[in-house]
């Protein structure tokens, strides 16, 4: 645990992110608020999104569009069909009707090539999948040279910077079962980083975590969304929703109940659902208790 | 008797009459066998003697070419079915579970007759000794390394095709760089089981009718019996399997408690 401690992600800017970030603002400037969401703005667009496994239908007609650079987080109790909405995303399932574009491209037309989309889109599961045969800088270099065709070279500097950002530089040669979960986090983060991708969608990154490692995980995340990255984040943090969102999402029943920024909808939720939601997390004890 | 014994008066008792049981079968057999005819039978020091150094360096040298010959082909053929199995296609489905059905389902002393005899008198061709052999072992091990690859492919948790795909690879890079690479860690054990297992159906070679610089060890002893009407030499032969195999057995025992210090 200690060990966890003393290594408090240090991210630091490069000046080649910085550049970009400044560039993006700029981007982001040069619009007028009213056209923020035409498409050259829109990061993710979905609509009329259903989604069935067998007779159960988990995605009742979901709209939802993410801007660039803006940092969305979906909340809602579990088989709410929050992560079945992010894994639609990037198609790891396929919805049963509606359309799913990102940065453009119609994920959910037969002709798009997936994988080509995928390289853009970063992707953290709940647990973490870093590959256990593969060391911590292979799980980082594999995809850059096997799918982007970098040198071994220039892949290692890549996985190397990326490291640095999520604070983990002195794990590089360790495999992944050597690591705590809060690390090997890290390291899924740090390994969708690598791919450079313009946007990352998080499921439910913290909740396989014990609760003394949450606070790096997310401490890592938070200043990704400082550094502008476009952010769709499933999670049962209310405070990182709270501090970090620039837009909640509520779900239930497969449906989007509620949406606005994250001070209306976890500080003043108007339904009913959302309310009784927010109590249930914020304060479990409570819940808990009869009647 | 209405003494009553403590639970360690009684296990002791068991005890002394178990190791009891087992001196006097032992001092039965010692004393009844006729140890002259025994030793006669399987350590005639002169046969043994005269079995050094062919029975090694060339029965035992060419088990171990024919067992890994077999093993070599088996495991790249039972690679392949084990993705035909698994394939979205259903025809590679079907051919895949049809083949490993037949052959695990005939007696490998079948596909030898087949290989050795069959085919060369059907087609009217010489195949080489060496292939044949090959042939007939991988043919029959690939149908049951197969299942056990397809096993250790499903044991992959589903999770790291999804992650491999995530980061933009194809299903057919995921497998190769990703899912493959485990599923062998997973059935090291088990496919090292399959080599033990080939080194002895590697015996049932001698069907092929063999030279002399092709014996093995199991056809090595029996010619080496004919002579000498003695067991001596299929006793030695019968050792030097267990040199083969019994460090296997131990690699298998390794092996499986590093996978399970892994999990």
């Amino acid at each position: 645990m200690s060990e966890e401690r003393s290594e408090e992600p240090v991210v630091e800017k490069s000046p080649a992110d910085e550049g970009r970030a400044d560039a993006e603002k700029a981007d982001l400037a040069k619009t007028d608020p009213e056209k923020g969401r035409a498409a050259g703005d829109e990061a993710i667009r979905i609509e009329g999104l259903h989604k069935s496994f067998g007779d159960l239908e988990v995605l009742r007609g979901i709209d939802l569009s993410v801007r660039r650079g803006e940092v969305v987080c979906v909340i809602g109790p579990s088989g709410s069909g929050k992560s079945t909405l992010l894994r639609c995303v990037n198609l790891l399932e396929e919805p049963t009707s509606g359309t799913v574009t990102v940065a453009g491209n119609e994920v959910t037309d037969p002709d798009v090539d997936i994988d080509e989309v995928r390289r853009g889109i970063g992707m953290v599961f709940q647990s973490f999948n870093l590959f256990p045969h593969l060391t911590v800088l292979e799980n980082l270099t594999i995809a850059q040279r096997r799918v982007l065709g970098r040198d071994r070279d220039s892949a290692e500097r890549t996985a190397r910077r990326n490291l640095e950002r999520v604070g983990l530089t002195d794990k590089e040669s360790a495999y992944p079962s050597k690591l705590s979960g809060g690390q090997q986090q890290r390291v899924a983060i740090a390994r969708a980083l690598s791919m450079e991708p313009q946007l990352m969608l998080f499921d439910e990154p913290t909740s396989a975590l014990d609760p003394e490692l949450v606070g790096d995980v997310l401490a890592v995340m938070r200043a990704l969304a400082g550094e502008g990255m476009t952010m769709l984040v499933v999670t049962h943090e209310m405070s990182f929703a709270r501090e970090v969102a620039d837009r909640v999402v509520f779900m239930d029943g497969g449906a989007v109940v509620e949406e606005g920024t994250a001070a209306r909808v976890v500080g003043d939720p108007q339904h009913a659902r959302t309310r009784e939601f927010l109590a249930r997390v914020l304060d479990p004890a409570a819940a808990r208790l009869p009647g | 008797m209405t003494r009553r014994l403590t639970r360690r008066q009684r296990a002791r008792v068991v005890r002394a009459v178990q190791y009891g049981v087992l001196v006097v079968a032992l001092l039965v057999l010692v004393l009844a066998a006729d140890w002259g005819e025994i030793r006669r039978a399987f350590f005639d020091v002169d046969v043994a003697k005269e079995q050094f150094p062919e029975i090694v360096s060339t029965a035992l040298v060419n088990t171990v070419i024919y067992t890994v010959l077999g093993f070599v082909f088996g495991l790249t053929l039972g690679l392949v079915l084990a993705l035909m199995r698994l394939s979205q296609v259903p025809p590679y489905r079907w051919l895949a579970i049809g083949y490993i059905e037949f052959f695990r389902g005939v007696p490998a002393l079948l596909v030898f007759i087949a290989l050795g005899f069959g085919v060369p008198l059907a087609f009217q061709v010489a195949i080489n000794q060496y292939v044949t052999v090959m042939l007939a072992l991988g043919l029959v091990g690939a149908a049951y390394m197969a299942e056990t690859i397809r096993a250790g492919i499903q044991a992959v948790p589903k999770g790291q095709l999804e992650a491999a795909r995530s980061l933009g690879m194809s299903q057919q890079r995921a497998m190769v760089s990703i899912v493959i690479p485990q599923a062998f860690r997973i059935v090291l054990p088990p496919l090292t089981n399959e080599l033990i297992l080939l080194t002895k159906d590697s015996s049932l070679v001698y069907l092929l009718g063999l030279s002399l610089g092709q014996y093995e060890l199991a056809k090595f002893g029996r010619d080496a019996l004919n002579e000498h009407r003695s067991l001596t030499p299929i006793l030695i032969a019968g050792l030097l399997y267990l040199v083969i195999t019994l460090p296997l057995g131990h690699l298998v025992r390794r092996l499986e408690a590093r996978t399970a210090k892994a999990r």
